[in-house]
């Protein structure tokens, strides 16, 4: 249903990655891209890969072989924050927010990599401390709105239900305004409306600001809504690439995964 | 009743992360000051100064410091005495050193020098975690006093191998040396709390507070967002050495005149902050004052009412003390590891609300 919209060149292209962990083979020889403004699904069964894939792609693994091309650029060893900087944010397949700080505060914490006041500034407070805090406060406020969090702004995420700190982890990856953006089973353990609202924010969020997203999901079903092309993984080699329909009724694909383990 | 918030609403997001978002809060914080300030130097004397008054300041320095390492960037330090010590000793070296820098420079300096060596036993903070770090930040310790004790320079080759405060003053006023006055190194400790703990509240609240919790919650999570965890680790132990180094300086300086290392900045002085800290409040400001006024004052008290009131014996007494600390130690950890603060906070909630809780 998504094959009329048209996307720009790659923003991210993969090739070649292996990667291995002592004995276990987690990616052979992985090649994709991702275009500018797509929704790309990765999926596959339990263990297949998808998440080390997205590690290798904010840096925190680093593949024993291929490369990396992001923002046009083949892009060196480094480091998950700076990658993060280049412009890439994520969230986690099980939550990773900052339990003892406020939703208002997580969000904030997602755009550090666009504060710069130093030390010295930060200690005065007043001028540029105080200016580049609102400054961002107000962009954050913006994802608040749009994710309806407004309520739990100043609860700290500790204590709010899974649904909703799901919400907030999606939230903090928003504030970094990346080019490109991860996700990692956005919508595992949800219920149907949960699931219903995190779809929504996900098309709104490439609809309205043009992200570039990348997110790995057992729902076949929201896969088949929402994705522009898919990627399937098994046992860490890619067995099917292409647009929903042709995934689907692809007959590796089927054998490999829809027909076993469809959870 | 009058504990409210309503008719007091926020329009802007500045009025809104303001320190104190509550009016009546505003008003009780510029009460104290302005009581810290103008009224309480007209009434110390002797006791209230060597026994509650500078200690209380110079430890809530101390528990500044640590808080912003343990508390709010989640590095366990045991190392709190030894670089109070560093502090002392930069103080010493630099108030003989260079006899017409101003003692308020030196104090500073004295800070700054602490932090610089708090970077280098930082280092490793990079790679241990947790009780591997604690250990190591204890070697520290004990090699900090072991070198002050070992190598003369530290005490220009004095007989005793103790340091002496000369007499330094500040607009010709002796705050150091035995002709100061109780009001004189009162204000003069005050001020630099004061300005610290506002420093303190606004390196916490920003950027760099941030990107210390998130490493303490979550630390591969905070590096993939973006925190660099070198930065944010050393950065920590930076700026919390430099409060410890103004509090070993301001300890030695003004509160004690003359230390010798192993006795002032032993192990017992690093567990000491650190149960101010927990007793208080880990990642709290306030908790940090909280904490240093009770583990200063419960002693005072005790003393007063037991040895002075009921006549038992000292060390009766002593034990006492040390074992209702330790049942608050596990108290705390246990149930509210947030510590005095939080209760405070709990009950203001509360008192918000009342007389209708629902
Ligand atoms: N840090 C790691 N150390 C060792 N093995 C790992 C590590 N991360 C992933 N693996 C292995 O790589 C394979 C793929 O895991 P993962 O990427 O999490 O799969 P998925 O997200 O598709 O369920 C699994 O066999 C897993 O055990
Ligand atoms: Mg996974």
């Amino acid at each position: 249903m998504n094959s009329t919209r048209k996307f720009g060149d790659p923003i991210l292209s993969v090739n070649n990655i292996s990667l291995s962990f002592g004995g276990v083979k987690a990616l052979t020889n992985i090649s994709f891209d991702i275009l500018q403004g797509e929704i790309r699904a990765i999926i596959g069964p339990n263990g297949a890969g998808k998440s080390s894939m997205l590690n290798v792609i904010n840096g925190f693994y680093h593949p024993q072989e291929g490369e990396v091309w992001f923002d046009g650029k083949l892009r060196g060893s480094l480091r998950p924050y700076e990658i993060a900087r280049q412009g890439i944010a994520r969230t986690f397949q099980n939550i990773a927010l900052f339990k003892g700080m406020s939703t208002l505060d997580n969000l904030m914490t997602g755009r550090i990599t666009k504060m710069h006041a130093n030390i010295f500034w930060q200690a005065l407070w007043k001028g540029k401390a105080e200016k580049e805090e609102l400054m961002h406060r107000e962009r954050v406020e913006r994802i608040i709105d749009f994710l309806e969090i407004q309520a739990i702004r100043k609860t700290p995420v500790g204590r709010l239900p899974y649904g909703l700190q799901k919400r907030v982890e999606l939230g903090r990856a928003l504030a970094a305004e990346s080019k490109l953006l991860l996700l990692d089973e956005p919508m595992a353990g949800m219920n149907l409306e949960e699931k219903e609202d995190m779809c929504r924010f996900i098309l709104e969020v490439n609809d309205q600001f043009g992200t570039t997203i990348a997110l790995i999901e057992h729902d076949m079903s929201v896969v088949m809504d929402i994705a522009d092309r898919v990627i399937v993984l098994d046992y860490g080699k890619k067995i099917g690439d292409g647009y929903p329909d042709e995934v689907r009724n692809d007959k590796d694909v089927i054998d490999a995964y829809l027909g076993v383990a469809h959870d | 009743m009058f504990y409210r918030e309503s008719g007091d609403f926020k329009t802007s997001y500045a009025a809104d992360q303001q320190t104190f978002p509550i009016r009546f809060d505003r008003i009780v914080v510029a009460l104290i000051l302005v009581c810290a300030f103008l009224v309480v130097p007209f009434f110390i004397n002797d006791y209230w100064e060597k026994s509650i008054l500078l200690p209380f300041l110079v430890w809530s320095l101390a528990a500044l410091g640590l808080n912003i390492l343990t508390g709010y960037c989640g590095q366990v330090s045991l190392g709190t005495g030894g670089f109070m010590a560093v502090g002392a000793y930069a103080c010493y070296k630099l108030t003989t050193g260079f006899p017409d820098l101003n003692i308020i420079f030196v104090i500073l300096l004295s800070g700054g020098i602490t932090a610089l060596v708090g970077i280098i036993f930082g280092l490793p903070s990079l790679r241990i975690k947790g009780f591997y770090l604690a250990v190591a930040t204890l070697a520290s310790q004990f090699f900090l006093v072991w070198l002050f004790n070992k190598v003369p320079w530290f005490y220009n080759y004095s007989a005793s191998g103790q340091i002496t405060m000369p007499e330094r003053s500040v607009f010709g006023t002796a705050v150091t040396g035995s002709a100061a006055t109780p009001s004189a190194t009162y204000l003069f400790s005050l001020l630099f709390v004061v300005v610290f703990a506002f420093i303190a509240r606004n390196l916490t609240r920003g950027r760099l507070g941030r990107s210390w919790m998130a490493i303490r919650d979550m630390d591969i999570a905070a590096e993939i967002i973006g925190v660099p965890p070198l930065q944010a680790k050393l950065s920590a132990f930076a700026v919390s050495s430099f409060y410890i180094g103004l509090s070993g300086a301001l300890f030695f300086g003004v509160y004690l005149g003359a230390v010798e290392p192993t006795e002032a900045f032993g192990i017992d002085k690093s567990f000491l902050v650190l149960f101010m800290i927990i007793i208080g409040g880990l990642g709290s400001i306030f908790g940090s004052f909280v904490g240093a006024a009770f583990m200063v004052l419960l002693p005072v008290l005790f003393k007063n009412i037991m040895v002075g009131g009921f006549g038992w014996p000292t060390d009766m007494v002593q034990h006492f003390i040390f074992m209702l600390v330790g049942g608050l130690i596990m108290f705390f950890l246990i149930v509210e590891p947030h510590g005095l603060a939080q209760l405070w906070r709990v009950t203001k909630e509360k008192l918000r609300l009342w007389p209708f809780p629902h």
